[in-house]
């Protein structure tokens, strides 16, 4: 009998962890998806395929209004925190270290080091006194939320892509009598437009995931599709709240695939 | 440098900073000055109604640990509190135990995969991590519930007649906090350990070690830097949980996240939620420069 080939870097029982680690992982999120999809009111129980809980959700004016609203705070915060990280990727690679360039970076990636339910009293302090003082109680607080926790996502890939891009390009444009904005326009921008098409995808999706900061910000009749949710697990537990999480797992999976495509590195 | 150089150098930081100003701006308005009102509300006085009035008090704070008894009229240590700090310890340390128990080979399995499958298996990884936590919660409590797969399947089977109570206790909290931060641990474990040189492993072999000697003397110091960045990563957010706790847990089983929503949403108390904030953000910040002090130490040393 062949004995078998000593592999150097396998180690006992380790692929057996890993492989039970990826069924785990996938196994409670698929059950949810499966459930999303039974025809009886159970969540264990199977009663056949059907899509009523999804016209259930549909047909919901509730769920209609926190989707609207879900997406028109993910939008916005996706665009400005975008543009803004954009601005500041710019203002923070490719050049000489400057003064208070570590200052720059803590603060704006300080969203990622706080945990998220103290700035969420913060926000529900310092807005609280802005809704009192200016008696204006709109959206307009959710997105600016939105948009400060989201600039971090945004940041990361957008500088990364610089730190990669050629300066030489530019320089050759340059040389070419480009003004500085015609550089900027024509060959910086485009070479960029990766980066920024990913940063805006992941600002995107952690917006629409957000759920705690949303929950002490919004005013009253604010609920966004997860803060519905949550206030729905209070009452009772039906389905249609899977379909809910199966739809907005759909598009997260679809916006990081395409996420992928875009930071993949050539081959 | 020449006078025109230093000016080229001054207009480079000018521009650096303009760009970023609107950035700044925005979160110092949304996110880091609303962090300086908290310490203050930390130092007022609480409101029967919510909320506050504006007068110096020290209760806020004093209130972290003790409560005041009006029958005896002193203050007496806040057992309840402490059942909750203690409990957010430990849970969160727990977690991180839990998860590096089950990340680590994970991480080792993706990272000894061919080259060509590793971004495939890294995918699957990164889809739960970007994943909504609220549903990745609601996925593990469908699971773990009374009516849920795992009873249904137990009773089913014979093994149990009545249901497990997994919900609303500490082990919910775990197993649900486990499964929703395991994917950062795997990621910056992967992350050390793909620049591993495997030539150690044969170096280590042929010395005579056994797998278990050169996993603890060989592979786990190296890739240390990893241990420490996914522990980190794994025991900040589980310390501040606010959604898994109050959805696995049940209103017994709160952990901090919690505590400090009772004290604002319910109106109860907020210069204690304000202190408990600070409180939180100290201890969350301590751990993170710990984090920056082992990473740059390591970094100096240099390994290969």
């Amino acid at each position: 009998m062949a004995r078998r080939g000593f592999q150097i870097s396998r180690l006992p029982g380790f692929a057996t962890i890993a492989i039970a680690a990826f069924v785990l992982l996938y196994l409670p999120i698929l059950t949810l998806v499966i459930f999303s999809f039974n025809a009886s009111n159970s969540v264990a129980i199977w009663g056949g395929f059907s899509l009523h809980w999804y016209a259930d959700a549909w047909a919901n004016d509730d769920v209609k209004a926190a989707t609207m609203r879900s997406l028109v705070i993910g939008a916005s915060a996706a665009v400005l925190s975008t543009a803004l990280a954009t601005m500041a990727a710019l203002g923070t690679t490719r050049r000489r270290a400057f003064k208070g360039q570590t200052f720059i970076y803590v603060v704006l990636n300080q969203p990622l080091m706080v945990p998220e339910v103290v700035t969420a009293v913060a926000l529900l302090i310092f807005f609280g006194i802005l809704k009192v003082a200016t008696g204006y109680q709109g959206l307009g607080y959710l997105i600016a939320a939105h948009t400060a926790f989201c600039i971090p996502f945004a940041y990361l890939p957008i500088r990364a892509r610089l730190e990669s891009m050629d300066l030489a390009l530019e320089t050759a444009a340059a040389d070419l009598y480009a003004s500085p904005f015609a550089t900027f326009r024509r060959v910086t921008l485009p070479l960029l437009a990766p980066g920024i098409m990913a940063g805006a995808m992941l600002a995107f999706v952690i917006s629409l995931d957000d759920v705690v900061i949303t929950e002490f910000v919004k005013s009253g009749g604010q609920d966004t599709l997860p803060t519905y949710m949550l206030g729905q697990l209070r009452r009772s537990f039906t389905p249609e709240v899977n379909a809910i999480s199966t739809m907005l797992l759909g598009v997260t999976v679809v916006m990081l695939t395409a996420f992928f495509l875009l930071t993949r590195k050539k081959d | 440098m020449s006078p025109a150089e230093a000016n080229a150098v001054r207009t480079s930081a000018r521009n650096g900073w303009l760009l970023s100003l609107p950035a700044l701006v925005v979160l110092a308005f949304a996110a880091s000055g609303p962090l300086l009102i908290v310490v203050w509300y930390s130092f007022l006085t609480a409101n029967d109604t919510g909320n506050v009035i504006h007068e110096f008090s020290t209760d806020g704070w004093k209130g972290i640990l003790y409560t005041y008894d009006i029958f005896e009229e002193r203050y007496a240590l806040a057992d309840a509190h402490l059942t909750i700090f203690w409990r957010s310890v430990w849970l969160s340390l727990t977690t991180t135990a839990l998860t590096f128990a089950i990340g680590f080979p994970t991480a080792w399995f993706i990272a000894t995969r061919p080259p060509q499958q590793r971004a495939m298996w890294l995918f699957l990884i990164t889809i739960p991590f970007w994943t909504n936590l609220l549903i990745r919660t609601f996925a593990i409590n469908e699971v773990i519930r009374n009516e849920g797969i795992l009873n249904t399947l137990l009773i089913w089977l014979g093994v149990i007649e009545t249901p497990l109570q997994i919900n609303y206790t500490e082990t919910a909290v775990l197993i649900g906090m486990t499964y929703v931060y395991l994917p950062l641990m795997v990621l910056p474990l992967y992350a050390t350990i793909e620049r591993f040189d495997m030539r150690l492993l044969e170096a280590s072999y042929d010395l005579y070690a056994s797998r278990w000697l050169t996993l603890r003397r060989v592979i786990l110091p190296i890739v240390k830097p990893g241990i420490i960045a996914g522990s980190i990563l794994v025991f900040v957010p589980s310390l501040g949980a606010y959604v898994t706790p109050r959805i696995l847990g049940g209103g017994k089983n709160m952990m901090i996240g919690n505590f400090i929503e009772l004290q604002f949403l319910q109106g109860k108390n907020w210069p204690l939620g304000a202190a408990l904030s600070v409180t939180l953000l100290i201890i969350v910040m301590a751990a993170l420069l710990i984090y920056v002090r082992v990473a740059n130490r390591d970094r100096s040393q240099g390994h290969g």
